[in-house]
């Protein structure tokens, strides 16, 4: 076990493992947000209508791409928040390849992420795609990180790994217009 | 001469087959261990990733150099000696090493591999340089950054190696392989361990008013404002009150890059041999950009024009660059 120094002291000690549990409400994040009246019960809604979209796009990358697991380590069973900030709803993956979980959820949902990795959806889906450097848009403050820190950096090491493009692979399981709006995406994006 | 190779880094296979493509000489990788210094969790190869990444690189006329860059601690050698004999056999192009005793044991062992001196050997006079070159064969020296170009050329002229230098990424001035900060604080060694600020210890903190505090193993070493640029959570790069600074201050180095992109016409004048881009704890998309923009370079600079530099600012820590003290060494 790693020795620790300890800070009311000034000496070296040993310490427990650390367990962390944030408080999603704590770090809302890069801006913060007045939840208006109604507002609950719209993400709910908008959770419902995307999740058979959302269990459909993670299935087929699992079964793609099953060598991002190893990369994971002891985090394969830990719940991530995934909150781009632009939805209504923030996004709770466990990457676990035997229960596997990717699920729209409402962002205020009483939950105990291991981390929560927040910026806007294109931001994050060029980060996934290997478009975006990660370490360049914490640097820039595009994207935010709490939490577990190895949590984050086992994750996005593992989907570093992954050949090819998963959002084009995602927008490819709906077709023409399933590229059509991918592409009109990142447009909007760039501009 | 001087070849101007372009030695890339890579974390993952993925990495390396982007490296390769973007047009590396040559890739640098490790072991998912402590024998290397980017000893982080998710990253580097797996013996059998390696083997397959050997043959990529080999099949595209690009080397592959193993980092076994770290120190073992005293009798605890056995994992470094197996990772050398692992590299051996999936034929790896080279050793990056830094300690005396690995560098022995390779030379002893497999002579026929080259054997380059890692930066964390800290070798930065012509007499340390000569010791390993005298003693185990080094045949390339990978030297700190902490010389001026000048002085370069000067050491060049009485080593008998190649010469590397780092020209794009983390920019650490101190005596590398010797620094105790992480340790300090954490337990975990950057030297035997491989792990600078091991994301195990790291936290970044939101306050309300939109700073972000960046604490390793409980301490806070940096706070950032709401719209300013943030850099490693590294305590070298942390910034402190004293007694004689109350307001906050970068008291060892600042979150900033090398990038020598417009230097390389006199590097390699000076005679250097290897242009290194620091980052294997990098995505594809880092190794994709800076590699492409410096095999660009390279090839203008050795068609004999002059290179047009693509601007990575975007992709240096804290968003700042450096010539550092291959301009000058008033640099800060």
């Amino acid at each position: 076990m790693a020795r620790k120094m300890n800070k009311a002291n000034g000496y070296m000690d040993t310490g427990a493992q650390k367990t962390r549990e944030i408080n999603v409400e704590e770090h809302s994040g890069l801006s913060a947000r007045l939840r208006l009246p109604g507002q609950t019960g719209l993400a709910r809604l908008a959770c419902l209508a995307v999740q058979p979209l959302l269990t459909r796009v993670v299935g087929r990358i699992a079964a793609r791409h099953p060598s991002l697991f190893a990369r994971l380590g002891d985090y394969r069973q830990a719940d991530f928040l995934i909150d781009p900030v632009e939805f209504p709803f923030a996004l709770h993956l466990r990457p676990d390849p035997d229960d596997l979980v990717f699920r729209a959820v409402p962002r205020h949902l009483d939950m105990k992420p291991v981390a929560v990795i927040r910026g806007r959806f294109l931001l994050l889906l060029e980060l996934i795609d290997a478009e975006q450097d990660g370490d360049a848009a914490f640097f820039s403050r595009e994207l935010e990180i709490t939490g577990d820190t190895e949590a984050v950096v086992r994750l996005r090491n593992a989907l570093d790994d992954v050949d090819g493009s998963i959002a084009q692979e995602t927008a490819a399981m709906f077709g023409p217009p399933g590229r059509a709006i991918l592409s009109r995406l990142r447009r909007n994006y760039l501009d | 001469m001087s070849l101007a190779e372009l030695i890339c880094p890579a974390g993952t296979p993925a990495a390396l087959r982007t490296a390769v493509d973007a047009g590396a000489d040559a890739v640098y990788c490790g072991f998912q261990d402590a024998t290397n210094a980017r000893n982080f969790p998710g990253l580097n190869f797996t013996p059998q990733e390696l083997a397959e990444a050997v043959a990529y690189a080999h099949a595209k006329g690009a080397k592959v150099l193993l980092a076994l860059n770290t120190y073992p601690p005293a009798g605890k050698v056995d994992l470094w000696r197996q990772a050398a004999d692992t590299g051996a056999r999936l034929g790896v192009d080279a050793f990056i090493v830094a300690d005396m005793g690995v560098a022995e044991y390779i030379a002893r062992n497999h002579p026929d591999i080259r054997l380059h001196l890692s930066v964390q050997a800290a070798a930065s006079s012509p007499e340390a340089i000569r010791y390993y070159c005298e003693n185990f064969g080094v045949k390339r020296v990978v030297l700190p950054r902490i010389l001026t170009i000048p002085e370069i050329r000067q050491i060049r002229k009485e080593i008998p190696c190649e010469i590397e230098t780092f020209i794009f990424g983390n920019h650490g001035l101190m005596v590398e392989g010797r620094c105790s900060l992480t340790n300090y604080l954490t337990g975990q060694s950057t030297n035997l361990d491989g792990v600078c600020s091991p994301a195990s210890d790291v936290e970044y903190v939101r306050a309300e008013d939109g700073t972000m505090a960046s604490k390793l193993a409980g301490f806070t070493i940096d706070r950032f404002g709401p719209d300013e640029k943030a850099g490693y959570p590294t305590i070298c790069k942390g910034r402190y009150t004293a007694a004689h600074r109350s307001d906050g201050y970068y008291a060892f180095e600042e979150p900033i890059s090398l990038n020598l992109a417009r230097l390389l016409p006199e590097l390699i004048d000076a005679g250097v041999h290897a242009f290194k881009i620091e980052g294997r704890q990098r995505s594809k998309s880092y190794v994709r950009a800076v590699v492409s923009a410096f095999r660009n370079a390279v090839d203008e600079i050795r068609a004999g024009r002059t290179a047009d530099i693509a601007n990575l600012v975007a992709l240096t820590e804290g968003q700042k660059q450096t010539q550092g003290a291959f301009a000058t060494k008033k640099w800060r």
